[in-house]
Parts: structure tokens; sequence; C-alpha cells
């Protein structure tokens, strides 16, 4: 059986992530309002956190709370795969139960990538940075989350 | 961190004025030394002699919930309350206590243990005598050894049948110290 990262104390997410939720906060609103969405990122992670299974991939989970609040917070986001189904919006909700939804058992990162490619439109300069990655890895995870979940919808008609 | 210290300080107040937090601490000054607090929604939980968040996360974390976060308001009542009883301006705290954990005998002592009046000692066996154990005076002294809320429950009021002050969790000195404060000692 894999080993499973445990939850880090709040205080411990908190501070390896701040800095990256502020800075990507900041390129999408601007400074000022990018204060106010990292504080509320931060609280609605806090809502959530005793909720979470386990402690793998963290700050992926905290950036499409950010990503959810940027589109909150008035910057709609253009859904650009119409093959692919509206995600459904239920506030206070993990937004990463909302990829777990969407794309069940895609590995981590094409999850990621994915979700914020297509539900939140990032560019993948912007999930570049999210994942730490490079924009080219970042497509790249995200197609073939594409890929693999035509492939599996399409077994799903055979069976 | 290019988070400002002000933009970091209002998400920690916010998350503890929105009652969000599994257990919230901050460290406190004190003449004995930097001490670190932590308080639950039900109260004062812990008081190490030895500050260092770093030391205490993941412990706090399994006593009380994940949502361990360092944030001033969570602990301002018993910072003002041991500031006032550094300064000789308090006799007794008005603290509720978190005491969740402790076994039922540990219990029973540490509710004894807060009735010791300030300024006077006891005795391990006068403790155990008191919780109706009268010959266990050493497994009084492990539970005085593990007092999660020293300072507050007052282990430092309790010495050896020969007036020796035994032991101390933050050091005999600091013992020492306290007992002069409450003028224990002279």
């Amino acid at each position: 059986m894999e080993a499973v990262a445990a939850i880090p104390p709040f205080e411990r997410f908190y501070v390896e992530h701040g800095d990256v939720v502020l800075g990507f906060l900041r390129k999408r609103l601007g400074r000022q309002a990018a204060e106010d969405a990292f504080q509320e990122t931060f609280l609605r992670a806090l809502r959530a956190y005793d909720r979470l299974e386990h402690g793998e991939h963290l700050r992926a989970w905290v950036l499409t709370i950010a990503a959810r609040l940027v589109i909150d917070t008035g910057r709609r986001a253009r859904p650009v795969a119409h093959e692919l189904p509206e995600l459904p919006v239920e506030d206070g909700r993990p937004a990463y139960a909302q990829i777990e939804h969407l794309a069940g058992d895609l590995p981590p990162t094409e999850r990621a990538a994915l979700v914020l490619r297509y539900a939140y439109d990032l560019s993948y300069a912007d999930i570049a940075d999210a994942l730490g990655s490079s924009p080219e890895a970042a497509r790249q995870a995200a197609s073939s989350g594409v890929r693999r979940l035509r492939n599996e919808r399409t077994h799903d008609r055979l069976a | 961190m290019t988070v400002s210290p002000d933009l970091d300080r209002r998400f920690r107040d916010a998350a503890a004025s929105e009652g969000l937090l599994d257990v919230g601490f901050d460290v406190v000054d004190s003449p004995i030394g930097a001490l670190l607090v932590a308080a639950t929604d039900r109260g004062l939980a812990r008081i190490f002699f030895d500050p260092e968040p770093e030391h205490h996360l993941e412990r706090l974390a399994r006593s009380f919930g994940p949502r361990v976060l360092r944030s001033a308001p969570s602990v301002d009542s018993v910072r003002r309350q041991l500031d006032e009883y550094f300064e000789g301006r308090r006799d007794a705290f008005e603290l509720d206590v978190d005491l969740r954990g402790a076994a039922p005998f540990a219990r029973q002592v540490l509710d004894e243990l807060a009735r010791v009046p300030y300024g006077q000692t006891t005795t391990y066996g006068t403790l155990a005598g008191r919780v109706g154990a009268p010959r266990a005076a050493r497994a009084v002294g492990t539970v005085m050894n593990r007092n999660p809320i020293p300072i507050v429950l007052p282990c430092h009021r309790v010495v050896g049948a020969n007036g020796s002050l035994t032991g101390y969790g933050g050091g005999l000195d600091v013992k020492e110290k306290l007992l002069r404060l409450e003028g224990a000692l002279l």
C-alpha cells in the first residue's frame, strides 16, 4: 500500500503556500484586490481543512480555491472545452472535490492542470506557476488528462 | 515570505475571530522567559516553557485537530492574566481550561491542584490524600510532571515532604522564582 501524506498542521500549510497563493492572486487581480482574496482563500481552506482525507497535493488544492475566488471576484471564466461538462458550483465545498467529481482517477497533476485550464480558464503560464512546472509541461498534463478522460468515457459507453 | 506582516496578522486574526481554529497559540513574554500558550474554544489547553512553535505543532494537531494556527487573539485573556500575575496584581486565574485527553486520575489531581491557594505550598502526599489515594504520592508526582498547563495549574506549589523543591518542568530555578513571587519562599 502506498504511504499517504499526513495532513500537516494548518500553520505549516499556510506558511508553506502563502507566498505562492499571494503571487498567483496578484497576477490575476492586482495588488489591492489580491490581499482581500488572499485572506478569503485561506479562510475557505481553513473551513474545509478538517474534511481533507490526506495531505497530498495541497498546493494544487489551495490554488484551485484561489482560482475559484478570482472568478467570484468578477473575472468570469469562459469555458473552452465544450465537450466537458460544466462544473457544479457549491459554496463551502472544497474546490478539490470538484476535480474528483469531474476527473475521477486521473493522476493528480493532470487533474489539477485540467481543472485549472478548463474550469478556471487559467493560462498555461499561470498553471505552471501554480503547479511548479513549465508552461509546456502544464499544457501536456492538461491535454493528456483530457485524452485520458475521453478514453475512459469511450470505455464506459462500450462496457 | 512576500506576505506582509500586516496581511499575515489580518488573516490570523480573522481565522480566530471566526472561530475556525481547533487550537490557536501565541508566544507570551514573561519574566521567566517566553512561553508558548495554546487555547481551544473550551479554554486554555497548554503552556509550554519551550516557546518554539515548530516543536509543538504536530502534538497540538494530534490532541485537538489539524486547524492549528498562531493567532494573538486566541490567547488574549491568558496573556493579560499572566501579565497581571507576574506583576503581582493577580493571585487567582479566572480561565476555563481544556483538559481533554487527561486520564481520570490526572484530571482529579489537577482539579485538586487548582485549589492550592496562591502563596502556599503543599506536598505530593497531601495532594494524593485529597483525591482519596494517600499512598499515591509518586503517581501525583507523575501528574505534576506532565501538567499541561503549568503556572495556571500551580504545580510549582507542590513540594517534597521534607520541604525540598524536588523538580519542575521549567527548571528548579523557575519553580523557586514563582514561589518567591508569591511570597511562599523568603
